[in-house]
């Protein structure tokens, strides 16, 4: 090896030097530059990471999806051309269309669809539960989902929203896998799990050709997708966690897409005329929990005057610049029942006469932090501003796992974070920030009101769940609004800010999306000219 | 990081030097040497073991993830045997290590056998070249400072070397691409290949360099030097700096020695003084040096592979070990163990080669 690599190197002094020209990627290939280490398996039943949701999106397709140059139009029909609700509401039937083949050359049949859904609920992994909404089990489920011929049959606990069934259904953990390939793989009970985490077995317009942990995934276009074969016949994701990096390598053409750039670098890239700069709202969500079981911040006039600490418009000025929205609302733009109503401001002196009222002069408080430049910014101009009304902060920062951990034992008395929809329906978010069935210490909940305990009051708690059975989808929509119009009195999980996506471009890039707030990336209509 | 002497002398002769046939002392040294290594190896197990199940991160969130409930995060506990007593856990691990196994990674979703054959490779191919940097540039500056000790040559050398050790590797590398690759073009950017040649170069040591070497891909190869180039000579310029200091004080040290007094009175030439006899005699030392820096690069280059995007060891272990990913960080601290024992070995072999003395 060592002679080899003298070898090499004598070799290469002659021939590396010549200075390279701008470079630019062919252009039936795509290549985005991103920080994909999150992925930790390619099985839609199991993945559950952002990344890997941008995976298995274009590897797979679902019953019903999203377009991705009109996110706006909401659920249309693909896999499944149309469906209908029985007059109970408790049973969606779903026609599969016709001649459609999976990669392998399996058609893509209602046994597969059902297939699917019952693997993901049997396999109950992370993402089981926005199927086990609906009242499947392991042990239900192959009573609860069916086919009959070409018909999916979906048989649900309660007559949700056809909105809210449909828009769950979208979600990349009900993407249809091809049972026949899969099961060929299984070994013992894990119906392939092991298999998929690693292969796609799907009929997206594109197929896996390389994963590498931490470094890319690589797909190849479906030729043959039913849709109509994509223009980028290969697509490449690399892991280049440095922004910098990312804007070196755009801006000398070698990658057509840079997803994670700093605000510094999105105003250096924005006086270029080879590259353009997108602006899409995600749907995730910058909030500020506090924990009910600090004395301090279990008083509702101080949980009021931390609403007018926070300095939103300097943050969003500053370093969270490009990076996120003021929005002061659970649901983000873009979902049903959206609100854009932002009532706080900066308001130190509110702040003190609020607390000054309820009789508080002084108090330490002492917190977590990750370990995120995002987080810490703002907690510490938090600890700033609530220094001047006499509340004293103590942070610590801590590793993402870490803070996890504490913020699952209810253990952050404030928590800086963001809460990342889990699928397209406004129930994702209403059902974690407005809902906590049970506030005691023993039930071990995920919801975030349960990990800051808060005790939801029950009207609140009945909304909820009364807005994901009505059938008729304004008036949902205009029970969301009224639930977050009172979440806004009284709730002690206070949302900041929504997450904005800038990716920088190259100008000949067209129909890119990272998937609006309501889904994942997809690149099947993506062409370069 | 430990030092090669530290550790269990795997190069310790014998101490019975009773009569014998030859081949019985050489097959207990053989044994020795065997038994030294399993036993480090064993110990560095059983203490990142440890470490890592007393670490205040739990392993399961990563699998079930934020969402999960907890009877889906009792069920991941369950099947990952972590309500088993620790030694029990140890033991199957141990078991499992013995068949090759080093278990499932739950950062990459990939068997950490397949992982590490993956990053491994990357990251050998890095510290091997930087290392050679390191060597070749590193050691004639050490010899030179000695022998024109206070002279401006020295002067330099030691600027040289102190920025070698002060520059933040992150931000010298970054003003690397930003001169070579954002404004000269002169190298490629961050990454190991260019996206054309991404996956083409059929997979046989994994090393980029030597594969498109194999399989006689000129565009390749040359594609990979452009991209290996710049990371390498600053890790070569890291181990220089450590280098050159190193030999100038073994330099030193000889060129005060009486031997070498004698051999100028003698009237030898000052080249045949300082290459012929003092430089020979801080062979043994330096590779000790060498090896060291190389083991040093092998594992601690994380930095550099995060601004140059290098799939390699280093950037694997440390996400591995904040995720709690604890058979991927066993897999890489054995891998990484077993390379100091290695190196350990082979600088002893080399001891016993250039000093006679030794053999």
């Amino acid at each position: 090896m060592f002679q080899s690599s003298i070898r090499a190197l004598m070799l290469a002094s002659v021939v590396a030097f010549a200075p390279a020209a701008f470079a630019a990627t062919p252009a039936d290939t795509l290549v985005v530059a991103g920080q994909i280490d999150d992925i930790i398996s390619m099985d839609p039943a199991q993945s559950f990471e952002l990344s890997g949701q941008d995976v298995i999106k274009n590897l797979y397709d679902r019953l019903v999806d999203f377009d991705p140059v009109d996110l706006n139009a909401g659920i249309k029909p693909s896999l499944a051309e149309s469906w209908e609700v029985s007059p109970d509401g408790k049973t969606i039937t779903l026609t599969m269309r016709e001649g459609i083949k999976f990669q392998s050359g399996n058609p893509v049949r209602a046994e597969d669809a059902a297939w699917s859904l019952q693997r993901a609920v049997k396999l109950n992994l992370s993402p089981a539960f926005i199927l086990n909404q609906f009242g499947f089990t392991a042990e239900n489920v192959d009573q609860q989902v069916g086919f009959d011929g070409n018909k999916v049959i979906l048989k649900l606990d309660q007559p949700y929203a056809q909105s809210y069934v449909l828009n769950s259904l979208a979600s990349e953990v009900a993407s249809v896998v091809d049972k026949e390939t899969v099961l060929s793989h299984a070994e013992g009970e894990d119906q392939g799990n092991k298999w998929l985490s690693t292969n796609s077995a799907g009929s997206g317009p594109f197929t896996l050709a390389a994963w590498r942990p931490n470094e890319a995934v690589q797909f190849a276009g479906n030729a043959d997708y039913w849709q109509g074969a994509p223009a980028m016949k290969r697509v490449i994701v690399r892991n280049v966690q440095e922004s910098s990096a990312q804007r070196l390598l755009l801006e000398q053409g070698d990658i057509d897409v840079a997803r994670n750039l700093t605000p510094t670098d999105i105003e250096a890239l924005s006086n270029s005329d080879k590259l353009v700069v997108g602006n899409e709202p995600r749907g995730r969500i910058l909030y500020m929990g506090l924990n009910q079981k600090d004395p301090i911040l279990s008083n509702p006039a101080v949980v009021q005057a931390m609403r007018y600490l926070i300095d939103y418009k300097g943050i969003e000025g500053s370093f969270l610049k490009g990076q996120f929205k003021i929005h002061q609302n659970f649901l983000p733009e873009g979902y049903l029942g959206a609100s854009d109503e932002n009532p706080w401001t900066y308001d130190v002196e509110k702040a003190r006469k609020l607390l000054a009222d309820a009789g508080v002069r002084s108090g330490t408080i002492k917190t977590t932090v990750r370990d995120m430049a995002e987080y810490s910014n703002v907690m510490q101009t938090l600890q700033a501003s609530m220094a001047q009304v006499g509340l004293t902060l103590e942070i610590q920062q801590v590793t993402g796992a870490q803070s996890l951990d504490a913020y699952r034992a209810r253990r952050v008395p404030i928590y800086i974070g963001e809460w990342g929809p889990d699928y397209a329906d406004p129930n994702t978010n209403a059902s974690t920030f407005a809902y906590n069935p049970n506030n005691a210490d023993d039930a071990k909940l995920s919801q975030l009101a349960w990990r800051n305990a808060w005790a939801v009051p029950d009207d609140m708690n009945k909304a909820t769940i009364a807005a994901t059975l009505e059938g008729d989808t304004d008036k949902r929509k205009q029970m969301y609004l009224d639930i977050q119009q009172q979440y806004r009195d009284i709730a002690p999980i206070i949302p900041l800010f929504q997450r904005i996506e800038r990716d920088g471009m190259q100008k000949n890039v067209h129909n890119w999306t990272a998937g609006g707030s309501v889904t994942s990336a997809m690149y099947g209509k993506v062409t370069k000219e | 990081m430990a030092h090669p002497d530290m550790m269990a002398g795997p190069g310790a002769r014998p101490p019975s030097a009773r009569r014998g046939a030859r081949l019985g002392r050489q097959l207990r040294g053989v044994a020795g040497v065997l038994l030294s290594l399993a036993l480090t190896l064993l110990g560095l197990l059983l203490v990142t073991f440890i470490i890592g199940r007393v670490m205040p991160i739990d392993p399961v969130l990563k699998v079930v993830g934020e969402r999960a409930t907890q009877a889906q995060y009792d069920a991941a506990r369950l099947a990952m045997g972590l309500d088993q007593p620790l030694w029990r856990q140890f033991l199957t691990y141990a078991g499992q290590v013995l068949h090759g196994d080093f278990g499932r990674s739950i950062s990459t979703g990939h068997a950490v056998t397949e992982d590490l054959r993956r990053v491994f490779p990357a990251t050998v191919e890095l510290a091997t070249l930087g290392t050679l940097i390191g060597v070749c540039a590193g050691v004639p500056l050490g010899v030179i400072a000695a022998a024109r000790r206070g002279r401006w040559i020295d002067q330099i050398a030691r600027v040289v070397a102190l920025i070698g050790y002060s520059m933040p590797i992150f931000w010298l590398g970054l003003m690397g691409l930003l001169l070579f690759y954002g404004i000269l073009g002169w190298i490629g950017g961050p990454g190991r290949q260019g996206i054309i040649y991404d996956g083409m170069v059929p997979e046989v040591t994994g090393m980029i360099l030597i594969d498109s070497l194999l399989s006689g891909d000129w565009g390749a190869f040359r594609d990979t030097f452009s991209h290996i180039i710049l990371p390498a000579s600053l890790l070569g310029y890291f181990s220089l700096a450590y280098i050159s200091r190193m030999t100038r004080s073994f330099m030193l040290e000889q060129l005060s020695a009486e031997y070498i007094t004698t051999a100028r009175v003698k009237g030898l030439s000052e080249r045949r003084v300082i290459w012929g006899h003092a430089f020979r005699n801080i062979l043994v030392p330096l590779v000790t040096v060498i090896a060291l820096s190389f083991a040093s690069l092998l594992e601690g280059s994380v930095l550099t592979e995060i601004v140059f995007s290098w799939p390699g060891l280093g950037q694997y272990i440390t996400k591995a070990l904040l995720a709690g990913d604890m058979n991927a960080v066993l897999g890489g601290t054995v891998l990484i163990g077993t390379c100091f024992v290695v190196l350990n070995i082979a600088s002893d072999i080399l001891y016993r080669l250039l000093d006679p003395r030794a053999a």
